[in-house]
């Protein structure tokens, strides 16, 4: 099967000046990174702050180069100018502030930008405004202004632009940091539905470990290198290794992990509270 | 010194048509030496409480006390007021201004009118307690890490020596370490100066460990003020506000609900693990 992203040895490096533009030394943000997404998955990338990941996504829709090495979305070469506006319309990306990201007086304006620019006829601009504010569960605010929107639901309006452009593929680099529990909980169960029932490959980068619990692949990132990977359960087995990149484990994942300690035989990597009571269950009886 | 909010309301946009209630007869009692979590969804009124309480804000009705006396009263000293009721925005990091970090951290003691010398052994106190490195005092703020940059502007608020600090959101956007290491930094403040700490935030589970006292506002009114673990003992109220009890709290009831013999007021993990230990019978 065809990758949806694939980077190849991809380095990044930045160059630091100071206040005269003079060169003082050399970042190397991304240091040779190989990773492979499918169509239809939904990864997660982990890492503390400076450990590349949102150099990295920045990547995935050439709004940055590689220093070395190659991205390739959807078959492209990022650096082949050919194909920038194919890359930019099928890999859509969603920030961490929602409010750098709207620019609509109205959320349907709003999510209307895209494929306006993309030269859509209007008729199909408008279903797919409504196909998209559908998706996000966010038609009933089409014709309210985005100011008076909490955080989560302008966030889902930044997704809903990014869907009516029809994208293969959606980076959210911690689209979830300046939001309360339930604006994140809406914003992540909107993103679970356009892999689930779209098919639109999700690239999930994050903090909150609750949010990777479901996804397919994940990702940790350390000092610009890919250092874990594989699926949540394999990752967060290993605690003291997270611990040790500065990341956390869920909380359930936590208590499991000392009870596991402390004697009790639990299974590695218990994910969810209806795992660790069922297995609790087994053992009281 | 306390703070006490009487019967305090404000209302946003009052008389015009897009008046609305911010605050709704709050009252507080904010005693010395308290560690409290203030926690709300977005909208419930947290932010315009805490600029109640060192006066940016004057209530529309009701009175707010600072050491007994009323701070909206003519003549009373916001100056010193706000000198000792510290507040750390969201986002502290965003106000850093000056070339380098030690001078940023004297702006505030400075403008206390302090002699130089006083000022500069303030901001030199102030960058030790909160665990920063002599070498780093005379770079940029703009080179560091987020987290760095978010010490370096608690440091500038605890040169001026507060008695309360109030910190909104000091862990948003930060990696969970960072997040562990300002918590344990505020905590140690609290422990070692017995500065009084209001702690806004979304996270239950980030207060859980370190609090005395919850506050929970919604819609503009307090919804539930007490110790942490009768705070989540209404996790399912606080479910219907929009907010969620640490997922230890729902293990732990569910687990009771299956009938073993856990206390379900256990709120951190070590609480929790010890619990469960006992119910199996294995300590």
């Amino acid at each position: 099967m065809k990758n949806m992203i694939k980077t190849d040895k991809l380095v990044f490096e930045y160059i630091r000046r100071d206040e005269e533009g003079n060169v003082e030394g050399i970042t190397r943000a991304i240091d040779g990174v190989d990773l492979e997404v499918k169509p239809g998955q939904f990864i997660a990338i982990l890492g503390h702050n400076g450990s590349g990941k949102s150099t990295l996504a920045k990547h995935f829709n050439a709004l940055l180069y590689p220093t070395e090495g190659e991205v390739y979305v959807d078959g492209y070469n990022t650096e082949d100018d050919d194909h920038l506006w194919d890359i930019r319309q099928e890999a859509g990306m969603i920030f961490q502030n929602p409010d750098n990201q709207i620019i609509g007086q109205v959320v349907e304006e709003d999510v209307g930008f895209g494929p306006e620019n993309m030269g859509v006829p209007t008729d199909e601009i408008w279903e797919r405004v409504d196909e998209s504010l559908k998706a996000v569960n966010m038609l009933q605010f089409r014709k309210s202004s985005p100011n008076h929107l909490s955080g989560g639901q302008k966030q889902r309006v930044s997704i809903a632009g990014v869907i009516a452009m029809h994208p293969k593929c959606i980076i959210m680099d911690e689209p979830t940091a300046m939001l309360d529990p339930n604006g994140r909980k809406d914003v992540i169960r909107a993103a679970r539905a356009l892999n689930d029932v779209e098919g639109i490959t999700v690239i999930l980068i994050t903090h909150y470990m609750e949010e990777v619990v479901h996804a397919d692949r994940v990702f940790v990132m350390d000092k610009g290198k890919v250092v874990m990977e594989g699926t949540p359960r394999e990752i967060f087995s290993q605690v003291e290794r997270l611990k040790e990149l500065h990341l956390g484990v869920p909380q359930v994942t936590e208590l499991a992990y000392e009870l596991k300690k402390s004697g009790v035989p639990l299974p590695d990597g218990v994910l969810t509270r209806e795992e660790l009571v069922s297995e609790l269950k087994k053992l009281a009886k | 010194m306390s703070i006490i909010l009487d019967h305090v309301n404000y209302i946003y946009d009052e008389d015009t048509a897009m008046a609305h209630a911010a605050l709704i007869d709050v009252n507080l009692n904010i005693p010395k030496g308290q560690f409290i979590g203030l926690i709300g969804h977005t909208g419930s009124g947290k932010s315009t409480l805490i600029q109640h309480m060192n006066g940016l804000v004057k209530p529309t009705s009701g009175t707010v006390y600072f050491d007994g006396k009323d701070i909206s009263e003519q003549g009373y000293d916001k100056k010193s007021l706000r000198a000792k009721v510290g507040l750390v925005f969201q986002y502290p990091e965003h106000q850093l201004f000056e070339t380098d970090c030690f001078k940023d951290v004297c702006f505030g003691p400075k403008n206390l009118g302090l002699s130089q010398k006083e000022v500069e052994l303030r901001a030199y106190e102030a960058l030790k307690q909160v665990g920063f490195d002599d070498e780093y005092f005379y770079q940029s703020p703009f080179d560091l890490s987020g987290g760095q940059k978010r010490r370096v502007a608690i440091a500038g608020v605890l040169a001026m020596k507060p008695e309360v600090l109030i910190l909104d959101e000091p862990t948003a956007g930060l990696d969970p370490k960072g997040r562990d290491d300002i918590l344990s930094l505020i905590s140690a403040l609290h422990k070692e100066m017995g500065i009084t700490i209001i702690l806004v935030s979304h996270s239950m589970e980030d207060v859980a460990d370190y609090v005395d006292r919850i506050i929970v506002m919604n819609k503009g009114r307090v919804f539930l003020d007490d110790e942490p673990k009768n705070v989540f003992a209404h996790y399912k109220e606080l479910e219907e506000i929009g907010l969620a009890a640490p997922q230890v709290t729902y293990v732990m009831q569910e687990l009771a609900a299956s009938g073993l013999n856990v206390d379900t007021n256990a709120t951190t993990i070590t609480e929790a693990k010890n619990e469960i230990l006992k119910a199996l019978g294995r300590c």
